[in-house]
C-alpha cells in the first residue's frame, strides 16, 4: 500500500520536473507547435523582402512621375501629370509605343508558332530526342544578353554570315548586301527575329508539358467517336492545354514587352528610334540622361498594358476551367 | 513499292523538319563556337567559307580574356553573386514555401498568388527608383547591389517552386513525427527538408542561373569594370569605342553560357512544373 503511494509521489515528481521547463518556455512551444502562429512567422522574411524591394520602389517609381526629380536636381516637388503628359505628346514616345507592341505581337506570334510546330515533332519518340530538345532549348537557357551579342555578330554590317550565304547562293552582290542594324524596317526585323527565337523554345515546352497532361483516354473516346486530327487538336487538346499555354504566354508577354536587354545592346533603338522600346527609352531617359521623373513616368506607362493583359489572361483561364 | 517509298517520305520530311528547327535553335551557338577558335585573319576575311576553319583553330582568344582583360574576375563576382543570392533565397523561401504548402489557409492563397505576381514585375519598372535606393544607401556602382537586389526575383519564383514540392511530401510524414514529440517546426527541419533535397537543389541550380542571365539591374547599377558580373562583363566591356573583338566576344559568351545551358537541359521539367504549378494543378 505504501509503496503504491510512494510510486505515486514519484510519478507526480517526475511529471513535476518534466512540466517545469515546458512551463518555462511556454511561448517558445506555443510558437512552434501552432500553425496558425507559426504560419505567418514562416512567411514573413519573403513577404517583407518583397514588400521593401518590390512594393516601396514600385510607390517611389509612381512618386518620381509625379514630381520633378531629377539626378542634378533631386526635388520632390509634386507636379502631379504634367510629366505624363509632356511624354504622351512626345513623338518618340508614340513611336516607342507602336514599336514596342509591333515588337511584342510579332516575336510572340512567330514564337508561339513555331513553339506549336515544334511540339508537334518532339511529341513523337525518336532516337536522339534527348539531345535534340536539350539543343532546342538553349536559346531560351543561354544568358539573352550574350546571345543577342552573338546575334550582332551575324548581323554584322560586314562580315554578316547571313550576307555571305545569300551572296554564296547568288541571291545578292555584295555591293547591295543589306545592312541589317542600319536600315529602319531591317532592324526592326532583327530584334523580332532575336526574340522570337528566344521565344519558340519556351513556347514548344509549354506546349509538350501542356499536350503530355492530356489523358490518352480521353484522346482514345475521340478517336472511337469518330474526330480526326485537326478535331483532336482544335477541340479537345486546345481547350484543354489553355490554362498551361496562357501562364506561358503571360510570362512572354511580360518580358518581351518590358525588355531591354536585346533592343539595348542590338541597336539602342536606332537608328532614329525605329526600334525604341518602352524598356529601353526609360533606360535612356532616366539613366544615361538623368531625368529620373520622366523616366519613371515612361517606364510606368507599361504597368496598365501589363496589368490589363494579366487580367484578361487570368479571366480566361478561370472561362476554361468552369 | 509506292508505300514503302511513301513511308520513307514521311519519315524524310519529319527528320528534315526536326533538323530545320535544331539548325535555327542552335546556329548561333555554333557561329558563338567557331567564332571563338578563329584566328581574326580568318575571321576578317570575307572571302573564306566563315562556316568551317580556314586557317589552323587558335586558343588566342580565350588567352587574350584572362591575360589581358578583367574576365577571371568577372566569374569570380558571379560566383559570388550566385552564392550569395542562393542563400538569401533559400533562408527566405523555404519557410515561406511550406508555410504556403500547409499552413496558409484562404488568406495565405491570396498571398501565394501575390508572391508569385511579383515575379512578374518586370526589372524595367523598378530599376529607376531601386538605382536610387541603391545610391542612398551607398551600394551604387558595387556587385553588393545586385546581392540586394536579385532575391526580389528569385524569392518568388522559388517560393513558388518549393511551395509545389512541399505539397508532393505526404502529411503522414509529419504527423508521425508529432506524434513521437516532434514540435511542427522540428518535424519540418527534421522530416520535410531531408525529403525535399532534389527540390531544394533545383532551387538552387535556378536562383543561379536566373543570377546569371540578369542583365538590365547589373546594367543599371555596376559601371565600373572590376565590380561587373560576367554576362554584363562580356557584353559591355569587350567593346572599345566602336570596335568589337569579336572573337573575345564570342570566346567570353562561349565560357559564360555552357553551366547555364547545361543546368536547364538536366533541370528542365522541374523548371516547368515550376512556372505552371499554379495553371495544371
Amino acid at each position: 500500500m505504501g509503496g503504491g503511494l510512494a510510486a505515486i509521489e514519484q510519478a507526480m515528481k517526475v511529471i513535476a520536473i518534466e512540466e517545469r521547463p515546458r512551463r518555462a518556455t511556454w511561448s517558445w512551444r506555443f510558437m512552434r507547435d501552432r500553425a496558425e502562429v507559426l504560419g505567418p512567422i514562416l512567411l514573413a522574411p519573403a513577404t517583407l523582402y518583397i514588400l521593401l524591394l518590390v512594393a516601396v520602389p514600385f510607390l517611389l517609381a509612381v512618386y518620381y512621375a509625379l514630381s520633378a526629380y531629377t539626378i542634378y536636381n533631386p526635388s520632390y516637388r509634386f507636379v502631379g501629370l504634367s510629366n505624363f503628359i509632356s511624354v504622351i505628346q512626345d513623338d518618340t514616345f508614340q513611336q516607342t509605343l507602336v514599336n514596342t507592341f509591333v515588337f511584342t505581337l510579332a516575336s510572340l506570334l512567330i514564337g508561339l508558332v513555331l513553339g506549336k510546330f515544334g511540339a508537334l515533332l518532339l511529341l513523337r519518340p525518336f532516337p536522339g530526342r534527348r539531345i535534340v530538345r536539350a539543343l532546342i532549348i538553349l536559346p531560351w537557357a543561354v544568358p539573352v544578353a550574350l546571345a543577342t551579342v552573338a546575334w550582332q555578330w551575324m548581323f554584322d554590317s560586314l562580315y554578316s554570315v547571313i550576307n555571305w550565304t545569300m551572296i554564296a547562293l547568288g541571291l545578292l552582290t555584295r555591293a547591295d548586301a543589306p545592312n541589317w542594324l542600319g536600315q529602319p524596317h531591317l532592324a526592326m526585323l532583327c530584334i523580332v527575329i532575336v526574340n522570337a527565337w528566344r521565344f519558340f523554345p519556351f513556347s514548344i515546352v509549354i506546349f509538350l508539358a501542356g499536350i503530355t497532361a492530356v489523358p490518352q483516354d480521353v484522346l482514345d473516346a475521340a478517336t472511337v467517336d469518330g474526330a480526326g486530327f485537326w478535331r483532336r487538336n482544335y477541340q479537345i487538346i486546345l481547350p484543354m492545354i489553355a490554362p498551361i499555354v496562357v501562364v506561358g504566354l503571360i510570362f512572354g508577354v511580360v518580358f518581351t514587352f518590358t525588355d531591354l536587354s536585346i533592343v539595348y545592346l542590338m541597336t539602342n533603338g536606332g537608328p532614329v528610334n525605329s526600334t525604341q522600346v518602352l524598356g529601353n527609352l526609360g533606360f535612356l531617359i532616366g539613366i544615361t540622361d538623368g531625368d529620373v521623373a520622366h523616366g519613371a513616368a515612361i517606364s510606368l506607362f507599361m504597368f496598365p498594358v501589363l496589368l490589363a493583359l494579366v487580367i484578361v489572361m487570368l479571366r480566361s483561364i478561370r472561362r476554361h476551367e468552369i | 513499292m509506292p508505300k514503302f517509298l511513301t513511308a520513307a517520305a514521311r519519315e524524310g520530311s519529319f527528320y528534315s523538319a526536326v533538323l530545320l528547327l535544331v539548325v535555327a535553335a542552335a546556329f548561333p551557338f555554333y557561329w558563338m563556337l567557331i567564332t571563338a577558335f578563329k584566328t581574326n585573319a580568318d575571321l576578317y576575311n570575307v572571302t573564306n567559307i566563315p562556316f568551317w576553319f580556314n586557317d589552323p583553330p587558335t586558343l588566342e582568344h580565350f588567352s587574350y580574356l584572362f591575360h589581358e582583360t578583367l574576365f577571371g574576375r568577372w566569374l569570380l563576382n558571379s560566383l559570388i553573386i550566385g552564392v550569395c543570392v542562393v542563400a538569401i533565397t533559400l533562408v527566405t523561401a523555404l519557410p515561406a514555401g511550406y508555410s504556403l504548402a500547409r499552413m496558409g489557409g484562404r488568406s495565405g492563397e491570396v498571398i501565394g498568388i501575390g508572391i508569385f505576381l511579383t515575379y512578374l514585375v518586370p526589372t524595367t519598372l523598378l530599376f529607376l527608383p531601386l538605382s536610387r535606393i541603391i545610391t542612398m544607401i551607398g551600394l551604387q556602382d558595387s556587385m553588393w547591389a545586385l546581392v540586394l537586389v536579385y532575391p526580389t526575383f528569385t524569392i518568388p519564383f522559388c517560393t513558388w517552386l518549393l511551395m509545389g514540392f512541399f505539397k508532393t511530401v505526404p502529411r503522414e510524414v509529419e504527423e508521425a513525427a508529432i506524434v513521437d514529440g516532434c514540435s511542427l517546426l522540428g518535424a519540418f527541419f527534421k522530416m520535410v527538408l531531408p525529403l525535399s533535397v532534389p527540390g531544394i537543389l533545383t532551387v538552387v541550380i535556378f536562383t543561379f542561373t536566373l543570377t546569371m542571365q540578369e542583365f538590365v539591374y547589373a546594367l543599371t547599377f555596376i559601371s565600373s569594370a572590376a565590380q561587373k558580373p560576367i554576362t554584363l562583363g562580356v557584353a559591355t566591356d569587350l567593346v572599345r569605342g566602336d570596335v568589337f573583338f569579336w572573337g573575345e566576344l564570342m570566346a567570353g559568351a562561349l565560357i559564360a553560357s555552357i553551366p547555364v545551358a547545361i543546368a536547364y537541359s538536366l533541370f528542365l521539367d522541374r523548371f516547368i512544373a515550376g512556372i505552371t504549378g499554379g495553371a495544371v494543378k
